[in-house]
C-alpha cells in the first residue's frame, strides 16, 4: 500500500528517509527526552516528602525524647514537666494485642476457606467483601466499635478499641493468608491426600506450615496498620492521663491511653511541653511502624514489592 | 515383594467416624469465619444505617444540602462538611494523579536498573506506612508555618489538608498504576516499537489505553481513601463550618466533623453523627466497589 502512493504516505506521517535515522532534533525525540526528566523530576517530587517527614520527627523526636519518657505519665498543662508516654505506650500493645487475639484467628481461618474449601464464585464475592471491608474509612469503624460496645459498656474501654483495630486488621489478614495459600503447590497437598490424611490434616500439618511465614507478614503489616491508627480509637478507646488498670474488668470500663491519640491530642493542644512530648510520641511510632514494615518486606522474598 | 503382599493383606479401615466428624467441623468453622468477614460489613452498614434513623426521619435528604450545625436547637446540616471533603479530596488527586502516573511509568518502563527501582518502589510504598496522625503533626508544625510564609494562608485551611491528603494517596495511585503498566503484554511495546513508535508514543498511546482499567482503578481507591481520611485533615483542615471558595480559607469534612464531635455529643447530635457516617460510608463504598471491579478485571487480562 506504502510503494503504490509514496507521496501520501509521506505527507501522512510526515517522514522521509531520514527520518528512519535517529535525530535528535526531531520533535518525537524533544518530547521523549521531555517526558522522561518529568518523570524523573515526579519520582523526586514523591521520594521528597518521606526524607522530609522522617527528619522532622527524628531531629524532633531526639530532642524531646529521654529515657524517662518510658516509663512516665504525660505531662499537665502549663507545667515544665516534660512527662512521658509510659502509659500510652502501654495501651497501644494492649489494644494491639486485643485485636490480633480476635482478627488473627478468625482472618487465617477465613483465608484457609477461602483458599482451600470454597467454590470459586463464592470465593469471589467473599474476597470482593474482604476488599471493599478494607476499604471501608477507619473513623467509620470507630464509628461501629462504638455502637456495637461503648453504647453496650456505656463507657470508653481498651476492649472497644482493640475491636475497632482487630476490623482494620482483619482484611490484611484474610488477603495475605490466602494468597499465601494459594502459593502453594497442589503437589504437596496431593501428596499429603495420597498417604491418607484428610482436609484438615492436610492444611493444619501441611499447607500452613509452609505459609507461614507469608503469613506472619501479612500480620506484622497489620499490626504496623493498626499501631498507626488513631481516628477508630478516639471515641472508643478516648484517652487516659494515668497508667491503665490491667484488670480484666477495668478494661471494659475505663478509657485507656494510646500513642497515636496522644500525639493528636496534645499535637492540637497549645502548650509546649505537650507538643514536644507528641514530637517524641510520634517518633517512637514511627521506628515502631517503620521496623515492622522492614522486617515484613525483608521476610518474605516471594513477593514484589 | 513381601512389602506389598504385607499391606495388601492388612484391610483398608475407613475413617473413624469421631475423624470425620472433625473434618467436618474444621471446613465449618472455617466458613463461619469465612462469612463472619462479609457479615462484619453488613453488620456495619446496618447499625450506622439503623442509629443514623431518627436524623434521617427528621431532616431527609435536606441534611446534605444545610449548612447550620447547632446542638441547643437541634438543627443540622452537612453541606459545608460535604463541601470540604470533596473539595480537599480532588485538590489532593488533581495534586497526586499526574505525580502517581509518572512515577508509575518511570518505575516500570525500565528506565532504570532493577535494584534502584526496587528500592525506589519500597520508599514510595513506606511513604504508605506513615500513620496518618503523624503526617498532622508535621502538618502543624512544619507545613502550616512554611505555607504562611509563602502564600496568604493564615491558620489551618483547605490548603495544607489538600497538599498532605495529595502526598497520603500518592503511594496508592503508583503501586496500582504500576501494576497496571507492568501486566500489559510484553507483545504490545514490541509490536508498537517495531512499527517505529519511540518509548513514549509507545507509553502515552499503547501501554496507557491498555492499562487503563488499572489506572482508573487506582485511581478511584485513592479518592476513596481520600475521602474516608480523617487525622492529618482534621488536624489541618481548620474545622470551620462555612463554605469558601478560597484555597486559605479553614474548611471541615465530615470525617474531621465525626472525630471532633462524637465524643462529646449526645442525643439527636449523635443521630446526625450517624447520618453524617452513613453518608461517608455511602460515598466511600460506591467508589471502592467500582474500583474493585476495575482493579479485578485488570488481573484478569
Amino acid at each position: 500500500m506504502l510503494s503504490d502512493n509514496p507521496d501520501s504516505a509521506q505527507s501522512l506521517w510526515g517522514i522521509n528517509n531520514d527520518s528512519l535515522e535517529y535525530n535528535p532534533n526531531s520533535n518525537r525525540t524533544r518530547f521523549g527526552i521531555f517526558m522522561t526528566g518529568l518523570v524523573s523530576l515526579f519520582t523526586a517530587i514523591a521520594i521528597i516528602p518521606l526524607f522530609v517527614v522522617l527528619s522532622y520527627l527524628i531531629i524532633n523526636g531526639i530532642e524531646h525524647i529521654s529515657f524517662n519518657s518510658f516509663f512516665e505519665l504525660p505531662p499537665q498543662a502549663l507545667t515544665q514537666d516534660p512527662g512521658g508516654f509510659g502509659n500510652a505506650l502501654i495501651g497501644t500493645l494492649i489494644m494491639v494485642g486485643i485485636g490480633l487475639a480476635l482478627s488473627v484467628p478468625i482472618g487465617i481461618m477465613a483465608g484457609i476457606y477461602l483458599s482451600e474449601f470454597s467454590h470459586p464464585n463464592i470465593a469471589y464475592w467473599l474476597r470482593f467483601a474482604t476488599n471493599v471491608l478494607s476499604g471501608v474509612p477507619s473513623i467509620i469503624v470507630g464509628t461501629f466499635a462504638y455502637g456495637v460496645l461503648v453504647v453496650t459498656f456505656k463507657s470508653y474501654s481498651a476492649w472497644a478499641g482493640g475491636f475497632a483495630l482487630a476490623i482494620l486488621m482483619l482484611p490484611i489478614i484474610v488477603r495475605t493468608t490466602d494468597e499465601a495459600l494459594q502459593l502453594i503447590s497442589q503437589d504437596i497437598r496431593q501428596a499429603s491426600v495420597g498417604v491418607g490424611a484428610n482436609d484438615y490434616q492436610t492444611v493444619l500439618q501441611i499447607v500452613i506450615p509452609s505459609a507461614v511465614p507469608a503469613i506472619v507478614t501479612g500480620v506484622t503489616l497489620a499490626v504496623a496498620r493498626a499501631a498507626g491508627e488513631t481516628a477508630p480509637l478516639i471515641y472508643t478507646a478516648g484517652f487516659n492521663q494515668f497508667w491503665p488498670d490491667l484488670k480484666l474488668q477495668a478494661l471494659s470500663s475505663q478509657p485507656i491511653a494510646s500513642l497515636s491519640v496522644l500525639i493528636y491530642q496534645f499535637g492540637i493542644s497549645p502548650y509546649e511541653n505537650q507538643q514536644q512530648l507528641a514530637w517524641a510520641a510520634s517518633f517512637i511510632l514511627m521506628i515502631l511502624v517503620m521496623l515492622s514494615n522492614i522486617v515484613a518486606r525483608i521476610a518474605t522474598t516471594k513477593r514484589n514489592f | 515383594m513381601s512389602f506389598t503382599n504385607n499391606s495388601a493383606s492388612r484391610t483398608i479401615q475407613s475413617r473413624s467416624a469421631k475423624e470425620r466428624t472433625l473434618n467436618t467441623g474444621f471446613i465449618v468453622f472455617s466458613q463461619i469465619f469465612a462469612w463472619s468477614v462479609a457479615g462484619t460489613l453488613i453488620w456495619l452498614a446496618c447499625l450506622v444505617g439503623w442509629q443514623a434513623i431518627p436524623a434521617i426521619s427528621k431532616f431527609g435528604l435536606g441534611f446534605v444540602f444545610t449548612s447550620s450545625w447547632n446542638p441547643p436547637q437541634e438543627s443540622f446540616g452537612v453541606w459545608p462538611e460535604v463541601y470540604g471533603t470533596l473539595a480537599s479530596s480532588f485538590i489532593a488527586l488533581a495534586l497526586s494523579v499526574p505525580i502517581g502516573l509518572g512515577v508509575a511509568i518511570f518505575l516500570s518502563e525500565d528506565y532504570l536498573p532493577t535494584p534502584v527501582q526496587r528500592v525506589l518502589v519500597f520508599l514510595v510504598e513506606l511513604l504508605a506506612a506513615i500513620p496518618s496522625v503523624v503526617f498532622g503533626l508535621w502538618g502543624i508544625f512544619v507545613l502550616i508555618p512554611f505555607l504562611k510564609e509563602l502564600t496568604p494562608l493564615k491558620s489551618p485551611a483547605l490548603l495544607p489538608a489538600a497538599l498532605v491528603l495529595g502526598v497520603m494517596i500518592l503511594p496508592t495511585i503508583t503501586a496500582i498504576s504500576r501494576d497496571a503498566m507492568i501486566n500489559v503484554p510484553q507483545d504490545l511495546r514490541q509490536a508498537a516499537y517495531g512499527l517505529g513508535a519511540t518509548r513514549w508514543e509507545t507509553i502515552i498511546q499503547i501501554l496507557i489505553p491498555a492499562a487503563s482499567s488499572g489506572i482508573i482503578g487506582g485511581v478511584m481507591l485513592a479518592l476513596g481513601r481520600a475521602l474516608g481520611e480523617t487525622m492529618a485533615v482534621t488536624m489541618l483542615i481548620g474545622n470551620a463550618n462555612q463554605v469558601s471558595l478560597s484555597l486559605f480559607a479553614p474548611a471541615n469534612s465530615i470525617a474531621a466533623r465525626l472525630a471532633n464531635q462524637f465524643a462529646e455529643a449526645s442525643g439527636l447530635q449523635v443521630s446526625a453523627l450517624m447520618y453524617a457516617a452513613l453518608i461517608l460510608f455511602g460515598l466511600t463504598l460506591a467508589i471502592n466497589i467500582i474500583a474493585q471491579l476495575l482493579v479485578t478485571r485488570l488481573q484478569k487480562i
